[in-house]
């Protein structure tokens, strides 16, 4: 039943990660995923002092309001300071991240935050942690709730979004001539990167939250030409990442976060090497295969 | 030489725009007619995509104002279309050349409204009026640049608007295609909409457009074509760039370069 649940929550996180990675991706945003998931631990520790309780719903609302603080700190710095947009990143989230750690270490009695924790994540307490009603009944792990509702929100944003996510993120320009407010679509991208991000970092950590952004859309990125394929692909990447992350883990007896990120590399590699139209032995053994052909045909 | 006229589709008053407080375009005072085909001429640097790009509100304008049929861009959107330089774009994204014409159809329709059966319609006559229609399906990255811009000319009429702007839409396209979309355009100016294209070959510009804009920085003229492709004027607006006037078959006798290029 353990295995089940570490597997299940996998699944949900990686799945939320995809989708948005995807996006994130062909923004060529692909860092600001990074910066996200370091720069809401300020956030998180806020929300913490704030409440006082290690409540997952505030923590969620005090990393999303960062997050998209974040995200418009680098426009800020990108615009209006002439920066590079990957020195602005640099910038931001070193600097928000720093902030966090010092909180951390500053109130280290008061809250309940531990940040190998924060960093590495541990996705095998997920079963440990139970959702008790009041009247004793046992609901099942709490981050698969919380994974799951968040879940929800990221698919219901991409079904309404469409549209405008597609429009904005291949051609800004022309979605705003045709009145769609790139800047709205931005944000609440942004916002759902960040709630994704917090959702996940109890489970995998900040660090690896990256890997589980980034490499599978990547990876669906060199299967595919068409874009709906290529949500379709990383999420099935995402539960395939998933289980064979942790049986990797149990194999080894290591880290499943750890495994589970390995394993989304793995499948990049593999993608990047035989792939059927950009993989690198492909094309070679396609080329040779014609060389052969036309050889024969001389 | 600057004719304005009554009923303008395009009013632009007084604009200046600025980079990092450098003018890039000085007091713009401009009244575009409908119905008519209009082309935008000026040397590198004249700010010829400035201008359009500030129509569309997409870089702020440091005084004055645009009106599209009279009234504020927000409100008439959905009847303006444009065309963007094709460099815009990262040609690798996942799509097809179907799926890059259909975004015209956005417009149209609501959150959560998916394209239909007639938006497709729309999408695959347009597609065929810029000859595109055996690559349908293919990555937009397969194809060659002037395709590209085929692709999103399409895009644009896809929109039904009633004024479109476009940015050089022609680079790189061959000059079949090129005759083959003016003469289509034309057929749309007949039926009411206004065209407005940035234009780099002085030669096919007196064939091509109904109305001329020379500009470079300033407005040089803007009225009928016979009345603004004028030696005169040319020299106004590209200056000392004797090459460029080369082309229109030496029309200028060297010597004096007009004050405007000069600090």
């Amino acid at each position: 039943m353990n295995a089940f649940w570490i597997i299940l929550t996998g699944c949900l996180v990686s799945i939320s990660c995809g989708l948005l990675g995807c996006y994130l991706v062909l923004r060529k945003m692909a860092m600001v995923g990074d910066a996200i998931s370091h720069a809401v631990l300020p956030g998180i520790v806020f929300a913490l002092l704030l409440t006082g309780v290690r409540d997952s719903f505030t923590m969620l609302i005090g990393a999303g309001i960062i997050g998209v603080f974040t995200t418009f700190l680098i426009e800020f710095f990108h615009r209006k300071g002439n920066l590079q947009t990957d020195a602005s990143i640099g910038v931001t989230f070193t600097w928000l991240f720093a902030l966090g750690v010092i909180l951390i270490s500053l109130f280290a009695g008061q809250i309940d935050l531990d940040q190998e924790c924060v960093l590495y994540g541990e996705i095998a307490y997920v079963p440990i942690d139970l959702w008790i009603l009041d009247s004793g009944e046992v609901m099942g792990p709490r981050a698969v709730y919380i994974s799951g509702i968040v879940l929800i929100i990221v698919v219901t944003f991409i079904i309404i979004g469409y549209k405008e996510l597609l429009a904005t993120t291949f051609d800004p320009d022309y979605a705003v001539c045709i009145g769609i407010s790139t800047a709205l679509w931005h944000y609440l991208l942004m916002g759902a990167v960040s709630l994704t991000t917090v959702a996940s970092f109890e489970s995998v950590g900040a660090i690896l939250v990256v890997a589980l952004l980034i490499a599978p859309p990547a990876t669906a990125y060199l299967l595919t030409e068409n874009f709906k394929f290529m949500l379709l692909i990383t999420t099935v990447l995402g539960i395939i990442t998933s289980i064979s992350g942790y049986y990797l883990a149990v194999w080894l007896d290591g880290s499943i976060a750890g495994a589970m990120s390995t394993i989304a590399g793995l499948l990049f590699a593999l993608a990047f090497l035989f792939s059927p139209k950009e993989g690198i032995l492909t094309k070679s053994w396609r080329n040779k295969e014609q060389n052969g052909t036309l050889s024969k045909s001389f | 030489m600057v004719h304005q006229v009554e009923d303008a589709v395009l009013e632009i008053h007084d604009l200046t725009v600025t980079y990092n407080k450098k003018p890039v375009l000085w007091d713009i005072d401009l009244t575009l007619p409908k119905g008519s085909i209009i082309g935008i001429i000026g040397p590198n640097g004249a700010g010829k995509s400035t201008l359009i790009k500030s129509i569309m509100g997409l870089v702020p304008n440091s005084s004055g104002y645009i009106k599209v049929f009279d009234k504020e861009l927000n409100k008439v959107r959905n009847k303006v279309s444009y065309v963007p330089q094709k460099e815009s774009v990262d040609w690798d994204f996942p799509a097809s050349v179907l799926d890059v014409v259909l975004m015209g159809r956005y417009s149209k329709l609501g959150l959560f409204k998916r394209p239909r059966k007639a938006d497709r319609e729309v999408a695959l006559d347009c597609i065929r009026k810029v000859g595109m229609e055996q690559f349908l399906n293919r990555q937009i990255s397969q194809l060659s640049g002037g395709q590209q811009q085929r692709v999103f000319i399409a895009r644009a009429l896809a929109q039904e608007a009633d004024i479109y702007f476009m940015d050089e839409p022609f680079a790189g396209v061959d000059a079949a295609t090129e005759r083959a979309i003016i003469t289509m355009l034309r057929e749309m100016t007949e039926k009411g909409k206004t065209v407005i294209v940035i234009h780099h070959d002085l030669q096919s510009a007196s064939e091509y457009f109904n109305w001329i804009v020379l500009l470079n920085m300033r407005l040089v003229a803007s009225g009928p074509t016979a009345l603004t492709l004028t030696p005169e004027l040319l020299q106004e607006t590209y200056g000392g760039k004797l090459t460029l006037l080369a082309e229109v078959g030496n029309l200028m006798e060297k010597g004096e370069f007009p004050t405007r290029d000069k600090r």
